[in-house]
C-alpha cells in the first residue's frame, strides 16, 4: 500500500467508532450486572446479619460451609434442578402438542382457542400461584376438589401433599402458551408443499413429523428450552404465593432458599453465598445451553 | 409405466362455485409425455393434485395402470411429483433427499446408495450429493427435484410447472434435458406449463385447458393446424393468430371486410354453406402473411390494407404490426423491410392457411383432426 500511516489511521479510527459504540452497552453492563456481582460476592465472605448488624468482620468460607452443610439447601438444589427439567419437557411436549393442533387448517375456531390456550403466560406469576392455590387446588372449594368429589374421590389437598409437583403443575401450565406461540410461529413457517413431497414419497404421519417436521423447528426447539431454562431456574412468585416453599422443604428451590436465608433469617452473608451458588448452576446450565445450540446452527448452515 | 385414464373427472372446491376442473376426460398411451397447457387458474394444477392424490376427486374415476385409485393414498399410487417450488427438503443434503423415498420403503442400503449414484450419473449432479439445498443453484435444485422424482422409479411423472423459476437460458436447456430423460425413462409423464412454446416442443400431445374445461388434446402440430376455436388458435402460436371479423359474400365468394378482401378456398366453401350473407371470423397467423411488393403484386388477389402502426426488428424476422380497418392485424415479415411507422402497407396471405370461425361460438368451421375432438377414444388401443 502506498499509504501505510492513511491506512493504519483509518482502522485507528475505526476501532474508537467501535469503542464508542460499544462503550454505553458495557457501562450499562458494569453497573447493573458486575457490580451488584461483586458485592454479592464481598458479602458472601462477610459476617452480615441483620439482627445483629454489629457483628462485622471477614467470615472466610464459613458462609458457604454452613449452607453446604445445610439440608435445606441441598433439598433447594435438588428441587431445582427437579423443576427446571419438568417444566422444560411438560411445557415443550404440551406446547408442541397444542401447536400442532392449532397449526391444522381443520380446527374449527382456532383463532379463539389459540387465544385462550394463550391466556396463561399473560397473567403475573403471584396472580398465578393465587389463582390456583385457591380457585383449583384448595381441597375444601378448588375447582378440582369438586370434580374429585363429583367421582367419587375424597379430595386430594395438592399443595400439601405433593406439593413439588403442584408447582410443577402450576409452572407448566403458565409457560406451556410460551412454548406453543414460539413453535407454532415455525410450523407454519414450513411450507406445505415439502410435507406433501414427503407424503408422495411414502412418509405417514409419523414420519413426516420425524423426518421433516421436527428438524426443522429445531431451532426454535432450542430457543424455547434456553429461554425457559433461565426462567424456571428463577421461578419465586409462584412458589412464595402457593406453597411458601413448604411443607418444610419440600417445594423449596434456590431462589427461594436464598429469599428464606436473606429475609427469614436475615443472614446476608449467607444469602449472597447461596446466590453465588445459583450463578455457578446458572451458568453451567448456559454454558451447556450455548454449546448445544451453536453447535446446532451450525450443523444447520 | 403405466396407461392413465382420467375419467371425466370434476373436481369443485368447497364453497368455490364453478368446477375448478370441469370434466375432463383423457387416456393417455402407455410412456405418453402429456402436456397441460392454459392460462392462469384454469385447472392444471388442480388436475395434477388429483392424480396424485392430494386433492379429493369430486366425481369421475381415475385409473393407473389396472387399478382404480380411488381411495387409494398417494403414496400407494405409485406416482412421484416434482413442483414447481420444489419442495425439497432444507434439512436434508442432496443425497438424502433422493434417498428418501427408498429409505420409507426400508430398502437395502446397497440398493439405495445404487439408485442414488445412478440417479445422479443420468442427471450430471454427482459432485452435488453431499450439499444442501440451499448450496445449490436454481438449475441445480430442479436436478435434484427430478433426481429425487426417478430414483423411485414410478408409474408415473408429474411435473408441475417445474422450470418457471430459472432463467430463459437455463429453461431452454432443462427442456431438452428432461425430453430426454423421458425418452430414456419412458414413464408416462404429465407436465404441466402455461408457456406455449415449451408445450409445443416438449408435448406428444398437448391439452389445452380454459376454465376448467378441456379445449382441445392433439398433437403439437395438428394443434397448431386445426385448432378446434378461437382460444386455442390464439393461443397456441406467437405471435397470436389475427383474428378479422369477415362477411361471407355469396356472389364474390370471397370474405369481406373493411379494408381487406381474400378469396374462398373450395374447403372454404362446404364450410361457409350456411354462413353465406353472415359474419364469421377469419383467423390468420402473422407467419402466413406477407408484405405486397412491385414483385408479387400481381399473383394474389387476396388483400389486407392498411398503415403501419408498429414496427419491432427482431433480428431475424420484424414483427409489424398494420391497422386494418378496426383491426390490428400482426405480421412477420422479413427482416429487411423497407416500411417505416405511418407508411401505408398491403399483406397478402395464403387462402390455405386461411382458419375460419363460428361468429357466435367461436368454433372451427374447418374440419378438425379425430383426435382433436374431446373425446379420446382412439387412444386406448394405441401403445407407444
Ligand atoms: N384450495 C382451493 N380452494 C378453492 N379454490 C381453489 C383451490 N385451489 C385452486 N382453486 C381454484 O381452482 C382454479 C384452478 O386452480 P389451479 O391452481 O388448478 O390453476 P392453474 O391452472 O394451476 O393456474 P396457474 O397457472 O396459475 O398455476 C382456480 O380458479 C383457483 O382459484
Ligand atoms: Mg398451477
Amino acid at each position: 500500500m502506498a499509504h501505510p500511516n492513511k491506512q493504519r489511521s483509518k482502522q485507528a479510527a475505526a476501532r474508537l467508532r467501535s469503542a464508542a459504540l460499544i462503550g454505553p452497552a458495557a457501562v450499562y453492563l458494569f453497573i447493573w450486572m458486575i457490580v451488584p456481582l461483586a458485592m454479592t460476592v464481598y458479602y458472601s465472605f462477610r459476617r452480615y446479619n441483620l439482627i445483629e448488624p454489629y457483628i462485622k468482620g471477614n467470615a472466610g468460607f464459613s458462609n458457604y460451609a454452613n449452607i453446604i452443610t445445610d439440608p435445606n439447601f441441598i433439598a433447594g438444589i435438588i428441587n431445582t434442578l427437579i423443576l427446571v427439567v419438568s417444566c422444560l419437557v411438560l411445557t415443550v411436549m404440551i406446547g408442541l402438542a397444542f401447536a400442532i393442533v392449532y397449526n391444522n387448517d381443520h380446527v374449527v375456531g382456532k383463532n379463539l382457542l389459540r387465544t385462550f390456550a394463550a391466556s396463561p403466560f399473560f397473567i403475573m406469576p403471584v396472580v398465578t400461584g393465587l389463582l390456583w392455590k385457591n380457585l383449583m387446588l384448595n381441597p375444601s372449594f378448588g375447582l378440582l376438589a369438586a370434580l374429585q368429589r363429583a367421582l367419587g374421590i375424597s379430595p386430594i389437598a395438592f399443595l400439601s401433599k405433593v406439593p413439588l409437583a403442584s408447582v410443577i403443575g402450576i409452572i407448566s401450565w403458565q409457560w406451556t402458551p410460551f412454548a406453543m406461540l414460539v413453535l407454532l410461529a415455525s410450523l407454519s413457517a414450513i411450507p406445505e408443499d415439502i410435507k406433501e413431497a414427503a407424503y408422495l414419497d411414502g412418509a405417514g404421519a409419523w414420519q413426516t413429523f420425524r423426518y421433516i417436521v421436527l428438524p426443522q423447528l429445531g431451532r426454535s426447539l432450542y430457543a424455547v428450552i434456553m429461554l425457559e431454562t433461565i426462567f424456571f431456574l428463577v421461578i419465586f412468585g409462584q412458589i412464595y404465593v402457593a406453597t411458601s416453599g413448604g411443607p418444610g422443604n419440600a417445594s423449596t428451590n434456590l431462589p427461594y432458599y436464598i429469599y428464606l436465608q436473606a429475609f427469614s433469617s436475615y443472614d446476608i452473608g449467607a444469602a449472597s453465598a447461596g446466590a453465588v451458588f445459583a450463578i455457578i448452576l446458572a451458568n453451567i446450565v448456559a454454558i451447556f445451553l450455548v454449546r448445544m445450540i451453536s453447535a446446532n446452527i451450525r450443523e444447520d448452515s | 409405466m403405466a396407461i392413465v385414464q382420467l375419467k371425466d373427472i370434476c373436481k369443485q372446491f368447497d364453497g368455490g362455485e364453478a368446477n375448478a376442473v370441469d370434466h375432463f376426460d383423457l387416456t393417455t398411451r402407455d410412456g405418453e409425455f402429456v402436456v397441460l397447457v392454459g392460462p392462469s387458474g384454469c385447472g392444471k394444477t388442480t388436475t395434477m393434485r388429483m392424480i396424485a392424490g392430494l386433492e379429493e376427486i369430486s366425481k369421475g374415476e381415475l385409473w393407473i395402470g389396472d387399478r382404480n385409485v380411488d381411495g387409494i393414498p398417494a403414496k400407494d399410487r405409485d406416482i412421484a411429483m416434482v413442483f414447481q417450488s420444489y419442495a425439497l427438503y432444507p434439512h436434508m443434503s442432496v443425497r438424502e433427499n433422493m434417498a428418501f423415498s427408498l429409505k420409507l420403503k426400508k430398502r437395502p442400503k446397497a440398493e439405495i446408495t445404487k439408485a442414488v449414484n445412478d440417479a445422479a450419473e443420468i442427471l450430471g449432479i454427482q459432485n452435488l450429493l453431499d450439499r444442501k439445498p440451499k448450496a445449490l443453484s436454481g438449475g441445480q435444485r430442479q436436478r435434484v427435484a427430478l433426481g429425487r422424482a426417478i430414483v423411485r422409479q414410478p408409474q408415473v411423472f408429474l411435473m408441475d410447472e417445474p422450470l418457471s423459476n430459472l432463467d430463459a437460458k437455463m429453461r431452454v436447456e432443462m427442456r431438452a434435458e428432461i425430453v430426454k430423460l423421458h425418452r430414456k425413462l419412458g414413464v408416462t409423464t404429465f407436465y404441466v406449463t402455461h408457456d406455449q412454446v415449451e408445450a409445443m416442443t416438449m408435448g406428444q400431445r398437448i391439452v389445452v385447458m380454459r376454465d376448467g374445461y378441456i379445449q382441445q388434446i392433439d398433437a403439437p402440430n395438428a394443434l397448431y393446424e386445426r385448432p378446434v376455436n378461437m382460444f386455442v388458435a390464439g393461443f397456441i402460436g406467437t405471435p397470436s393468430m389475427n383474428f378479422l371479423k369477415a362477411r361471407v359474400d355469396d356472389a364474390s365468394q370471397r370474405l369481406i371486410g373493411e379494408g381487406f378482401s381474400i378469396a374462398m378456398e373450395k374447403a372454404h366453401e362446404t364450410a361457409l354453406a350456411n354462413h353465406l350473407g353472415r359474419e364469421v371470423w377469419a383467423g390468420v397467423r402473422p407467419e402466413h402473411l406477407d408484405l405486397v411488393t412491385d414483385a408479387n403484386a400481381g399473383t394474389t388477389d387476396n388483400q389486407l390494407t392498411g398503415t403501419v402502426e408498429v414496427i419491432e426488428p427482431l433480428g431475424a424476422v420484424t414483427i409489424v404490426q398494420v391497422r386494418v380497418g378496426e383491426h390490428i392485424v400482426t405480421a412477420e415479415l422479413d427482416s429487411h423491410t423497407s416500411l417505416a411507422m405511418g407508411d401505408p402497407a398491403a399483406l397478402t396471405c395464403d387462402s390455405h392457411k386461411l382458419h375460419l370461425f363460428d361468429a357466435a361460438s367461436e368454433k372451427t368451421l374447418l374440419e378438425t383432426s379425430d383426435s382433436g375432438k374431446r373425446t379420446t377414444g382412439d387412444a386406448k388401443t394405441t401403445t407407444a
